[in-house]
């Protein structure tokens, strides 16, 4: 029990620490001059007391935190976060339920993007500002949980970088404190996100929109300001500059620190979940835009490269801003589409799925069980890049593999079982569970997911929050070797 | 000559052997393990030293005062490092010399500059077994591949076969053959005894030719002696230890490697160093893995481990089972006498190939080469020839005036960056690298005095 109350102290600084984000949207009502002001600094000042009182409750229980209890912290601070964040959007739309509402925070601070709002265009700029930052918290948050606590619990596909082989470059432990790494990450998210901003505002958006998309872009998590996405743009440069940004957001945040402080871009070649996504995607692109094209939705071939390629990206960074309605092509594109969400976002992005480097290594595990077929006595170690995966490695993504395939059935068949059709069911959890956002037909990028029961709505959010937090992080409180003392 | 070598590993060994059978050298021997120094003592005419090699007491006892060449040689990079660093700040000694292993160190050149390490020469023993491994696999059918004058004169040797061009005619008409070529016959043995040659010399079946050879020609003369053989492109390498295994990283990226190693934890380490070779655990004399690994379609089986014996079984069962030219590693002299037949292609040894980058040093005179060859029997050199006419003996003559040893031949000339090959009307300048084969390598002294300008 000692340990939960260390966890709770813990926590309540963190909630202490996230009124902070309230003052965007509060920045945002005196800048527009709205009177949706009133839930924000409310709940700001509930957070910070509630904050500051379970830290006061609880000071006597303040211990190190163990590597075991950062599951518990994580899986409660996503949690609380949550069903905090909240209190304004139903204050402010009395009509939305707390299955609706804890919906679309989920959404937000899991990054996923998918919205249960219509009429987006029409609500005031201080709850568009709050839904954005909530997607934004979370990318940041996922980078720091990335770095600083899975590699601890060594899971989240940064398994690679604590190999037990010395020499090795550890890109990753760019400092040698945990904390200041996390902070020289937050750093190049922050950087990066007024980069986006800047040029999306050059591009020809309003300061409003060109921040609230340059956070959905950064953190991958595609709150947008409008119903038609970035479709009511209708600007090819807008797009442009969004696609590179949700690449380099689906990119290890690592790498990008050692490329930016370096120097060299050939850091870039040097990591491997850099490169093949970028191959997947660029192959896909043409390809899909072809059969899009034969299939004459579009008239001409770059027209449909245009859109295949914005939604593609977007899709597969599990990013989630589209601008067109894809669930009117041929049914293989969004398939696909949805297929590359759960393999190309890289460990220590902001983007979700089964992560790059897990993929490598369930090919390289593959093709070494064919090699050892054919050369029984030999000795392969598995090696990305020419770096060592040592068999523990092997075996925990094995395991985590299964344990999302797993989830993602049990989930579908949820799904099924409560009345919704098949593609709707697989489409909402693969998009769901990657933290991709649309998925196809009832819940495709035409429409929202507002249609969907209670029910459906709860499954959809269990599927996003189990995605976001890499599955194992929640199923292992469930296991009772991890409570026993 | 006073010299000091640190450590009787098999490179001292063979060091101290080869150094003290030249009458003008004083060796003495140091190493912390005394029944290796008495056994060693038994055998040759040296002064040895018990105790840890890089203290001042023990280098003192051994004489270091007074030493012209330090020659650290010890298993540790670090203490033949100390070793020369001490040798230097507490007695001055001229040349010090030192084995050093580690990549680490021998990558970085500023480490050995002048003023930094005093350590004024490094060999690494692997890598120069590795070098001469890649010369002869990049030459298929050469015995033994070596370079002259910064790599631009290669020595070659080469056992003639039936099915070469040149086979069973007189030396003379090999500028018909190869006409523009540069390239010269140095020696040839018959029957393993040196023969007297001229331009009416027969080549016969297995005859072991020497021959030197501008870069680009080599390959050409191979092909004269013997049918000229495809590319080595697959390589079977048994043993993954040093030089194995530096062997497979040097070539991976170029030629299809396996590299067996019986060791597990090796085998492990040698299948995380190297990215394109297939690392197989197992043992190089076992037939079925050798059968299973296609060892009939192997160009190259090198068996590379510590052991001889090991080493000879596994490349005759090799050549049994059909893998096209095997090369074996021998250590120990006496056994690569008996491996002259035709059951191994290739014998190396490890200890002919590295005292030749030792002897370099201890000549007298400018000698900036030597290659030893035959098993130390016979020698080839690189010697600076300096002076003027009035004080050399050899400056501003012809080949044919100057008076060599017995068996010793001058067979070509690096001059500036142009390459000469030896003829009876040749004139040697001062500054001339001379290439000089001598048949038996005791009168190495009388021709390194020759080209010294003393009278």
């Amino acid at each position: 029990m000692r340990s939960l109350f260390g966890v709770v102290h813990l926590l309540g600084s963190v909630l202490a620490m996230f009124s902070v984000l309230y003052l965007l949207p509060i920045i945002t009502a005196l800048v527009f001059h709205e009177r949706a002001i009133t839930p924000f600094l409310e709940g700001a000042v509930l957070c910070l007391v509630a904050g500051l009182l379970v830290r006061a409750l609880t000071m006597r229980f303040r211990t190190d935190l163990k590597p075991r209890d950062a599951y518990l912290l994580v899986t409660l601070t996503w949690l609380v976060l949550a069903a905090i964040a909240t209190m304004p959007l139903m204050m402010l739309m009395p009509s939305l339920s707390f299955t609706h509402a804890f919906f679309e925070s989920m959404s937000g601070l899991s990054t996923t993007g998918s919205t249960v709002l219509a009429g987006l265009d029409t609500l005031p700029h201080a709850l568009n500002m709050w839904r954005a930052s909530l997607s934004w918290l979370g990318g940041m948050g996922i980078i720091v949980m990335a770095v600083a606590i899975l590699p601890l619990l060594g899971i989240g596909g940064m398994e690679m970088y604590r190999s037990e082989t010395p020499g090795a470059v550890k890109d990753a432990q760019l400092t040698p404190r945990i904390a200041q790494t996390a902070q020289l990450l937050w750093f190049v998210y922050a950087g990066l996100t007024a980069l986006c901003a800047v040029c999306l505002r050059a591009a020809g958006m309003r300061w409003f929109d060109a921040i609230c998309h340059a956070f959905a872009a950064l953190s991958l998590g595609a709150f947008s300001t409008h119903d038609a996405s970035v479709g009511y743009f209708q600007s090819p440069l807008i797009e442009l500059i969004l696609m590179v940004f949700m690449l380099i957001a689906a990119m290890n945040f690592a790498t990008h620190f050692m490329a930016l402080r370096k120097g060299e871009p050939a850091n870039y070649k040097r990591d491997p979940e850099a490169k093949w996504p970028l191959v997947w995607i660029g192959i896909s692109c043409v390809v899909v835009s072809i059969h899009v094209w034969l299939h004459n939705v579009y008239p001409d071939w770059s027209t449909s490269l245009r859109y295949v390629s914005f939604n593609l990206i977007s899709l597969a960074t599990t990013c989630g801003l589209v601008n067109a309605d894809y669930g009117h092509w041929p049914v293989f594109a969004p398939m696909w589409m949805l297929f590359l969400s759960c393999v190309c976002a890289s460990s220590g992005s902001t983007g979700g799925g089964i992560k790059v480097f897990r993929v490598l290594v369930l090919v390289k595990q593959s093709l070494r069980e064919m090699f050892a077929l054919v050369h029984p006595q030999a000795v392969a170690p598995l090696k990305i890049a020419g770096q060592l995966v040592s068999n523990r490695v092997v075996f925990s993504v094995l395991a985590f593999i299964f344990l999302y395939f797993i989830t993602s059935v049990v989930l579908t068949f949820a799904l099924l079982l409560s009345g919704l059709d098949f593609t709707s069911s697989v489409s909402a959890i693969v998009a769901s569970i990657n933290n991709a956002g649309p998925g196809l037909n009832v819940v495709g990028p035409g429409t929202t997911y507002g249609t969907l029961s209670d029910l459906q709505l709860w499954v959809c959010t269990a599927a996003m929050f189990l995605g976001r937090v890499e599955v194992f992080t929640v199923l292992i409180l469930f296991t009772p070797t991890f409570w026993r003392k | 000559m006073k010299i000091l070598i640190l450590g009787v590993g098999q490179v001292g060994r063979s060091a101290a052997n080869s150094l003290a059978r030249e009458p003008a050298n004083e060796v003495t021997v140091v190493d912390i393990n005394e029944p290796a120094l008495r056994e060693l003592q038994d055998r040759i005419d040296v002064r040895a030293v018990a105790g840890n090699a890089s203290y001042p007491s023990v280098l003192e006892a051994a004489g270091i005062a007074d030493t012209d060449i330090l020659i650290a040689l010890t298993n540790s990079d670090e203490v033949n490092i100390v070793a020369c660093q001490i040798a230097q700040l507490l007695y001055r000694t001229p040349t010090r010399i030192a084995r050093i292993r580690a990549a680490e160190y021998t990558s970085r050149p500023v480490l050995f500059a002048e003023g930094a390490l005093a350590v004024d020469v490094w060999i690494s023993p692997e890598e120069l077994v590795t070098d001469y491994i890649v010369h002869l696999l990049s030459n298929p059918g050469a015995l033994q591949v070596v370079d002259f004058a910064d790599g631009r004169v290669q020595l070659a040797s080469v056992r003639a076969r039936v099915d070469g061009l040149l086979v069973g005619k007189p030396l003379r008409v090999l500028r018909e053959h190869l006409p523009g070529s540069d390239v010269r016959v140095a020696a040839i043995y018959r029957d393993g005894r040196l023969i007297a040659i001229d331009g009416d010399t027969v080549i016969a079946e297995t005859d072991e030719i020497f021959f030197v050879a501008a870069r680009d020609d080599l390959k050409n003369m191979l092909a004269e002696l013997r049918r000229r053989e495809p590319a080595v492109r697959r390589l079977v390498i048994a043993g993954g230890g040093n030089i194995g295994l530096r062997l497979a990283r040097t070539l991976e990226k170029t030629h299809q490697i396996k590299l067996i190693e019986r060791d597990p934890r090796r085998a492990r380490k040698a299948s995380e160093i190297l990215q394109n070779t297939i690392v197989l655990l197992g043992d190089a004399a076992d037939e079925e893995l050798l059968i299973e690994e296609n060892i009939d379609s192997a160009d190259v089986f090198a068996a590379l481990t510590n052991a001889d014996e090991a080493n000879v079984m596994a490349a005759m069962l090799a050549k049994r089972l059909g893998a096209r030219r095997v090369m074996s590693l021998v250590n120990r002299a006496s056994y690569s006498e008996l491996m002259d037949n035709r059951s191994i292609d290739v014998v190396i040894s490890p200890q002919t190939i590295t005292i030749g980058s030792l002897l370099a040093h201890v000549r007298r005179g400018d000698v900036v080469r030597v290659h030893s060859l035959r098993r130390g029997v016979a020698e080839a050199i690189e010697v600076v020839v300096h002076g003027s006419a009035d004080t050399s003996r050899v400056i501003g003559r012809q080949i044919s005036e100057i008076e060599l040893p017995p068996g010793a031949s001058i067979v070509a000339i690096a001059r500036g960056e142009a390459v000469v090959m030896a003829h009876k009307d040749t004139r040697i300048d001062a500054e001339d690298h001379l290439i000089v084969f001598l048949a038996d390598r005791r009168h190495v002294d009388a021709v390194a005095r020759l080209f010294q300008g003393e009278r």
